[in-house]
C-alpha cells in the first residue's frame, strides 16, 4: 500500500511543482490556489504512504536512505505550510515544492524492500537520522531563502520590475528566514552528528573513522558553525549570507552522497 | 422616462472651462434646485469636481432634456453660452449613462485610473441631492449600485494597488527592501518638496524615526517639527548615514553630496543592515558609483519614474478586467430598471392573480366533488370576481401613475406588494412597446386592455455632439 501512495504523491508534486513553475511567471493569483490545493493533497497521500511504510518495517531494520530522503521531503512541505498557512508566501511554493520533488524522486531511486535486520541497539540509528534529516531540512529552507534573496537582490539593483518581483517578499524577510532556519537547523545537525557518533561507536567500535560522509558531515558542521557566529558577532546578513548558505547546502549534498557510498559498500 | 448624463471631463475640456463650470459646494443646494425647476426634469445630482462636471438626471423627453441639462450648466455661468460647451460635452442615456457613471465611481474614467478620491466625490454629491431631495427612486438606486461596483472594482482587480506617484512609488520600492517599515529610521537631506512628501508617505506606512538635515538648520527645525522627527547640522549628514535605513536626498547642490566612499563606510558600520537610498534630485546628489555595493539600493528620479510608468500600465490592465464588470452591472441593473416599466408589471400583476385563483378553486374542487358543473361554474366566477376586484384598483392606479412623476415608484412598490420580483416580465420588452396585450376574459371579468408605454425607456441611441 505504501508504495501505491508514494506513486501517488510523486505525482501529485509533480503537478503542483508544475503549477508553482508556472505561477512564477504568470500573473493569475488562483495558480497558486491551486498549486496548494495540490501540494496539500501530495501532503496528506504522502502522510499515509509513510505511516504505512512504517507499520510494515519493524524497529528493528537499519534505516533505509529511501527513508530518510522521503521523510526530508515530508518535512520540507510540512515546513512549507506552515509558513505559506502564516505568511501566505505563495512564492515560496515555487521553491521548495521543485525541492521536495528532487528529494521524493531521489528516494524513488533508492527504494529496496529488502531491510537488513539488525540488533536492537541500533534504534540509536534511527535517532541520528531523524534529527539528520531535520536539521537537513533547515538548511533546505535557509537554502531556498538564500536563492529567493539572490534573485529579488539581483532584481532590484538591474531595476528590472517583474512579475518576479513583485512576488518575491521584502529582502529583509528573507534574510530572518535564512538566519531562522540555521538557527533551528544547526542545533538539530549537531544532535544529529552527536547520535551519528554514537551509533558508530556501537557499531564499529569508534566514534570516527573519517568516512566521506562523517568528513562532509563535520565540515558541513563547521561551514554553518562559522555562519551563524559570523551572523551573530560580524554581520554576514543579507547578501553575503545568502551565498553562504547556498554553499552550505552544497555540503550537505555531499554528505548525503556519502552516506549513498557508505550503504552501497564501497567505503567502510 | 429616461437616464441621462450631461457633462465634460479632463478629457473632452480644458481646464479654463472646467474652472468655469465647476460648482463650489456652498452652491450646490441651489444649483441643485434650479436644476429640477426645468419642466421635464425629474431627479438630478451633480458631481462637480475638479477634473469634471456633469449632470446626472432623470427626464420625460430625451431631446428636450438633454437641451434643458445642457441650459443648467451654460447657465451656470455668466461668460459660457451653450454654443461655448458643445464642443466639450457628452451626452449618454440609458444603459450608456448608468455605465458612464459606474465607470466613473470606478475611477476607470479618471486621469489617474484607479485613484480613489472620485468614489468620495460621488458619495458627497449624492448625499447632497438626498438632503435636497433633487434625486428619486431612479437615481438613487444607480447612484448607490455605482458605489457598490466602485467597491467590487476595488476589491476584485488590482486597479488601486500599485504606486502611480513618484513620493509612493519611494514607499513601495522600501517594502521590497524592508518588511516592517516601523523600526526604520530616514534620513532627509534637504527637504524639497517631493522628499516631504515621500517622508509622509514613509511616515503612513509606518515610520517613527525621522531625522532631517539642510543647510538652513533653521528651516531643518521646521520641518523636523512638522514630522516629529529630529533635526541634525547639515555637517553631520555623513555620520548620520550609517544610522539610516532609508536615505532621501533632494538639495539644490550641483555636486555629489553623498559619495561611494561614504556609503561604503555606513555599510561597514552597519554591518550589511540593508540601506535603501533614494535621490530625487537633479542634478543628482547621490553619486551613481553607489549602485554596485553590496546591500546599498539607489534609486533615482528616473528610477521612481519608470516605476511609476510601469505601474500606470499595470493599472489599465485591470482596468480591462474593471470594465467587463461595469457591462455585467449595467446589466444587472438594466434587469431592474426594465422591471418598473408598466405593461410588464401589469401583466405580471394579472397572471400572478390568475394563478393563485387558479391554484385555489383546483384545491377546493377537489374536495368538493359532489358539485354540479353549474355550482363549479359558480364557485370559479365567485373565485375570479374576487380577485379582479382586488388588483383592479391597483391596475388602474399603475395606468394613471404611469405618465406621472412617481410613476416608476408605484411601479416598484406594486411589484414588492405582489411579490412579482421574481415574475420575469411576461415578454421580451422590444415587443412590449405598442403593441396588445393578449387578453385572458375570465367570467366576470372587466376587460381592461391595458396598453401602456413603457415607463423607462433603454435608450442606447447616441445623439452624437448637437449644435444649437
Amino acid at each position: 500500500m505504501s508504495s501505491v501512495f508514494f506513486m501517488l504523491t510523486m505525482g501529485l508534486y509533480f503537478v503542483s511543482t508544475v503549477c508553482y513553475l508556472a505561477y512564477l511567471l504568470r500573473r493569475a493569483e488562483t495558480l497558486s490556489k491551486v498549486s496548494l490545493g495540490i501540494t496539500a493533497a501530495g501532503f496528506a497521500t504522502h502522510t499515509v504512504a509513510l505511516l504505512a511504510r512504517m507499520a510494515d518495517t519493524s524497529q528493528a531494520q537499519l534505516p533505509t536512505f529511501h527513508e530518510a530522503l522521503s521523510f526530508f521531503s515530508w518535512m520540507l512541505i510540512l515546513v512549507f505550510l506552515a509558513v505559506e498557512f502564516r505568511r501566505q508566501l505563495h512564492v515560496l511554493g515555487s521553491f521548495i515544492v521543485p525541492l521536495a520533488l528532487i528529494s521524493l524522486v531521489t528516494a524513488a531511486a533508492f527504494r529496496s524492500d529488502e531491510a537488513s535486520t539488525l540488533q536492537p541497539v541500533f534504534k540509536t540509528l534511527w535517532v541520528h537520522v531523524t534529527l539528520s534529516m531535520l536539521g537537513t531540512v533547515g538548511f533546505a529552507v535557509a537554502f531556498v531563502a538564500g536563492v529567493m534573496y539572490l534573485i529579488q537582490d539581483g532584481l532590484l539593483k538591474s531595476k528590472r520590475f517583474n512579475v518576479l518581483y513583485a512576488k518575491l517578499p521584502a529582502l529583509d524577510y528573507l534574510d530572518h528566514l535564512n538566519q531562522q532556519s540555521i538557527v533551528m537547523g544547526f542545533p538539530l545537525l549537531t544532535l544529529g552528528i552527536i547520535s551519528g557518533a554514537f551509533s558508530a561507536e556501537i557499531v564499529r567500535g569508534t566514534y570516527v573513522n573519517w568516512n566521506p560522509e562523517q568528513t562532509w558531515a563535520m565540515v558541513t558542521w563547521g561551514f554553518y558553525f562559522a555562519v551563524l557566529v559570523g551572523r551573530l558577532t560580524i554581520g554576514w546578513r543579507a547578501k553575503r549570507a545568502a551565498y553562504l548558505t547556498i554553499i552550505g547546502f552544497a555540503g550537505v549534498i555531499l554528505t548525503l552522497i556519502g552516506v549513498v557510498l557508505k550503504s552501497h559498500g564501497s567505503v567502510s | 422616462m429616461h437616464v441621462i448624463v450631461v457633462g465634460l471631463s479632463h478629457k473632452t475640456a480644458p481646464v479654463e472651462i472646467r474652472e468655469k463650470l465647476a460648482v463650489p459646494e456652498s452652491r450646490l443646494r441651489e444649483a441643485l434646485t434650479r436644476l429640477c425647476t426645468y419642466p421635464g426634469v425629474r431627479e438630478g445630482l451633480l458631481l462637480s469636481t475638479c477634473n469634471r462636471v456633469e449632470v446626472y438626471a432623470v427626464v420625460e423627453d430625451l431631446e428636450s432634456g438633454y437641451g434643458r441639462v445642457q441650459e443648467f450648466l451654460a447657465d451656470t455661468h455668466l461668460s459660457l453660452s451653450s454654443e461655448h460647451l458643445t464642443p466639450h460635452l457628452y451626452w449618454h442615456a440609458g444603459d450608456r449613462a448608468i455605465g458612464h457613471l459606474f465607470r466613473v465611481a470606478s475611477s476607470l474614467d479618471s486621469m489617474i485610473v484607479g485613484e480613489s478620491q472620485i468614489l468620495g466625490q460621488i458619495k458627497d454629491a449624492f448625499e447632497v441631492a438626498l438632503t435636497h431631495k433633487a434625486s428619486g427612486l431612479l437615481l438613487n438606486k444607480i447612484v448607490k449600485k455605482a458605489i457598490s461596483v466602485a467597491k467590487r472594482v476595488r476589491t476584485e482587480t488590482k486597479i488601486a494597488e500599485t504606486a502611480v506617484s513618484v513620493s509612493y512609488a519611494a514607499v513601495e520600492l522600501a517594502k521590497k527592501i524592508f518588511s516592517n517599515l516601523t523600526e526604520k529610521t530616514v534620513l532627509l537631506i534637504g527637504a524639497g518638496e517631493m522628499a516631504k512628501l515621500a517622508a509622509r508617505h514613509l511616515i503612513a506606512n509606518g515610520v517613527r524615526q525621522v531625522r532631517i538635515t539642510t543647510r538652513n538648520f533653521q528651516h531643518g527645525l521646521e520641518v523636523a517639527q512638522k514630522f516629529n522627527g529630529t533635526a541634525v547640522p547639515f555637517e553631520d549628514y555623513k555620520t548620520e548615514l550609517a544610522g539610516a535605513d532609508i536615505v532621501l536626498v533632494s538639495t539644490g547642490a550641483s555636486h555629489y553630496l553623498v559619495t561611494a566612499d561614504d556609503v561604503q563606510r555606513a555599510m561597514r558600520q552597519r554591518m550589511s543592515r540593508p540601506m535603501f537610498l533614494i535621490d530625487i534630485s537633479v542634478p543628482r546628489n547621490i553619486d551613481p558609483a553607489v549602485r554596485p555595493i553590496d546591500d546599498a539600493f539607489l534609486f533615482d528620479i528616473d528610477d521612481l519614474h519608470m516605476r511609476v510608468e510601469q505601474n500606470r500600465e499595470d493599472r489599465l490592465r485591470e482596468a480591462a478586467k474593471a470594465e467587463q464588470m461595469v457591462v455585467e452591472e449595467v446589466a444587472v441593473l438594466g434587469q431592474w430598471l426594465q422591471s418598473l416599466e408598466v405593461t410588464p408589471t401589469i401583466v405580471a400583476l394579472r397572471s400572478r392573480a390568475e394563478d393563485i385563483k387558479r391554484r385555489e378553486v383546483e384545491k377546493v374542487l377537489a374536495r368538493l366533488t359532489h358539485l354540479t358543473s353549474e355550482d363549479r361554474a359558480a364557485v370559479e366566477a365567485l373565485a375570479s370576481a374576487i380577485v379582479n376586484k382586488m388588483v383592479h384598483g391597483t391596475m388602474v392606479t399603475l395606468k394613471t401613475e404611469a405618465t406621472s412623476s412617481s410613476g416608476a415608484a408605484y411601479v416598484d412598490a406594486a411589484r414588492r406588494f405582489f411579490n412579482l420580483e421574481e415574475a420575469q416580465p411576461a415578454y421580451p420588452s422590444g415587443q412590449a412597446e405598442g403593441q396588445e396585450i393578449p387578453e385572458r376574459n375570465g367570467p366576470g371579468h372587466e376587460a381592461t386592455g391595458f396598453s401602456e408605454p413603457s415607463l423607462v425607456q433603454h435608450t442606447t441611441k447616441e445623439p452624437g455632439r448637437r449644435g444649437r
